[in-house]
């Protein structure tokens, strides 16, 4: 066996022989390192703060221009003078067809990675993982075109059977129409985030310590029980991790909902209502006919939903920091 | 409480490799049953058959007669986890639940199955389970506290309390104190001597003091060699075994004089 420890290897040329295990020297390789790490480290940062800084000030600038109240307008003219613009829509339409995306999304990944973990056959679960994988490396214009195209022609039936059951909630009430609305865009981003969802949900169920599996199996636990006792309390904090994962994808995606909605300034009575708007999508459709102002105002909606995007970001940690002290 | 188990014929294999091959053996009721032997002969694989763990691992299968008094554990329409509510387990490793307190690990085994208990009745179960284990004292004041902050010989303690709260018929148990300190391990075997009385005990060990100290019957597996499956070579009363064994290759693994 060839073990060299480090402290003999050679010196670079052109060092001088640093007097061997004495006193400790810097050797010109490592100061390199360091220095180019610290500046790269420096670097982020100014780039960073340069951002931040250009954001703040274009969004500062559209504010004081507004006519309207920033939070609780229902309209959005950037380009008319005086210009007045309101995210409230665009705050509604985005948090609605995340939290609908994640309802649908996050039981039916656990429910997938379950199976393609501990329940199926190896013979199906590596094809399926498979699959899963590579969905989840499909672009979003793809699954936007796929909205558009299959999804929203098809949705009528659903939407009817919805009303027919829940209509009475108000929120699921439908009127004919064509199917472009929060609810559809709920569905659509559901499909996908699921497999990203599914993917590392999955890969966190597979880690789950067979000694803990099998001690529930010793009691007489059935497979689900199994299930229950070892492997979702050791996932449980994978498992949050990948459905904000999901959240963000979803709250910042932006192609397929441009696809698919057809955007309105107002906020219908029921969820599959057509219209709204996401900050995103409000973002893409709107930039290319904007003004200065109109621009800063798509920049200031920009920066509301990054500080959403940090604030959920936020409380998944909070929620997986309070379950420290449980795991092993 | 306390069951016979009646073995005959067994062969268990992993995939295509036959990890033992034609074991027979009777294990007596309110007893403890050493199995002792070189590693990799097999003692893991066949007191796995004896709680139906062995068919959980990718590949495993099992042939032959396992017979807890009258009833075939591998008889056809036979539950397996019902088999392992009756034929308790405890490991090499100690493996409380992390999540749970000490109290819902031992809890754990009486909540199965839909188990419904009131909670009175479970507090009963639970201390009478941590008695018997020897660890009541220890944690009587932290029952809330997770398990996994135990010492290593507590959680051992604890996870044999959890076998025993569900009142199996049988414990196996794999290696138990291997991963303790001497005294761990001391206290460990005074359980053993005390929960004979009401279970039927088999325990693997490599420490030939162990078996000599805790067991009754004494079995020693053997292999012909790599990649052969192991056998039983004899089962006999202890001291028989440790003094006067009938077959040579059992003298000569207890005795340091092997392979
Ligand atoms: N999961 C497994 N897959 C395939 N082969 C296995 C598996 N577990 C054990 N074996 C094989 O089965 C044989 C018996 O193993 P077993 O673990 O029962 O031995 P053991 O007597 O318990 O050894 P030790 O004293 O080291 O614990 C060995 O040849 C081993 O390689
Ligand atoms: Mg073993």
């Amino acid at each position: 066996m060839d073990i060299t420890p480090a402290t003999a290897a050679p010196p670079p040329l052109g060092a001088a022989p640093a007097p061997a295990g004495q006193k400790a020297t810097t050797r010109p390789g490592d100061r390199i390192f360091l220095a180019l790490s610290r500046g790269s480290g420096i670097l982020l940062l100014v780039i960073m703060a340069a951002i931040a800084v250009f954001l703040t000030v274009r969004a500062t600038n559209a504010l004081s221009h507004n006519e309207g109240n920033f939070f609780t307008t229902f309209e959005w003219s950037a380009n008319s003078t005086p210009p007045v613009f309101g995210i409230a829509v665009l705050a509604f339409g985005t948090v609605v067809s995340s939290l609908i995306a994640m309802l649908i999304a996050v039981p039916v990944a656990i429910g997938i990675a379950l199976f393609i973990s501990h329940y199926a056959p190896r013979k199906l679960s590596t094809p399926l993982s498979y699959v899963i994988d590579l969905l989840a490396a499909v672009p979003s214009i793809v699954y936007g075109l796929w909205g558009a195209l299959f999804l929203v022609p098809h949705l009528g039936g659903l939407y009817s059977w919805l009303n027919d059951y829940f209509g009475w909630t108000g929120i699921f009430e439908y009127h004919d129409g064509a199917a472009r609305s929060l609810f559809t865009i709920g569905i659509l981003l559901a499909i996908m985030i699921l497999p990203i969802v599914t993917s590392v949900s999955r890969e966190v169920f597979l880690q789950a310590p067979k000694m803990h599996e099998e001690a529930a199996l010793a009691l007489g636990a059935t497979r689900w029980e199994v299930i229950r006792m070892s492997v979702l309390p050791f996932g449980r904090s994978g498992v949050i991790s990948a459905s904000m994962l999901g959240l963000g994808r979803a709250l910042g995606e932006t192609m397929a909902v441009a696809t698919v909605l057809s955007p309105s300034f107002e906020i219908g009575k029921s969820l599959l209502d057509p219209g709204g708007g996401t900050f995103a999508q409000n973002i893409a459709s709107s930039f290319k006919e904007s003004g200065e102002i109109g621009k800063d105002a798509l920049i200031a909606s920009g920066l509301v939903l990054f500080v959403l995007t940090l604030l959920v970001n936020g409380a998944a940690r909070l929620i997986i920091a309070r379950r420290k002290e449980y795991t092993a | 409480m306390a069951k016979r188990i009646d073995v005959s014929g067994l062969n268990a294999y992993y995939g295509a490799h036959k990890a033992i091959d034609d074991i027979s053996m009777t294990v007596e009721p309110r007893s403890v049953t050493a199995f002792i032997g070189p590693s990799g002969c097999g003692k893991s694989t066949f007191l796995r058959t004896l709680n139906r763990m062995h068919e959980v691992t990718p590949g495993g299968r099992v042939e032959g007669k396992v017979m807890l008094d009258d009833e075939n554990l591998y008889g056809p329409g036979v539950d397996p986890v019902s088999v392992r509510r009756t034929v308790g387990m405890v490991f090499q490793r100690p493996n409380p639940f992390p999540t749970m307190s000490i109290f819902d690990n031992v809890a754990a085994g009486v909540r199965l199955n839909g188990g419904r208990v009131r909670k009175d009745e479970l507090d009963g179960i639970v201390e009478k389970s941590l008695k018997g284990a020897n660890l009541w004292n220890e944690v009587k004041d932290r029952l809330n506290k997770p398990g996994a902050g135990l010492s290593g010989g507590q959680q051992q303690r604890l996870c044999i309390a959890r076998a025993i709260a569900v009142e199996p018929q049988v414990l196996l148990m794999d290696e138990p104190c291997s991963a303790l300190d001497p005294i761990s391990t001391l206290a460990i075997e005074d359980l053993i001597g005390e929960l004979k009385e009401r279970f039927t005990i088999v325990i693997v060990t490599h420490n030939m003091q162990q078996a000599a100290r805790v067991s009754d019957r004494t079995a020693f597996f053997n292999l012909a060699g790599v990649g052969q499956p192991g056998k039983l070579v004899e089962i006999d009363d202890t001291e028989r075994i440790f003094s006067n064994p009938s077959v040579q290759a059992t003298e000569d693994y207890i005795s340091g004089r092997f392979g």
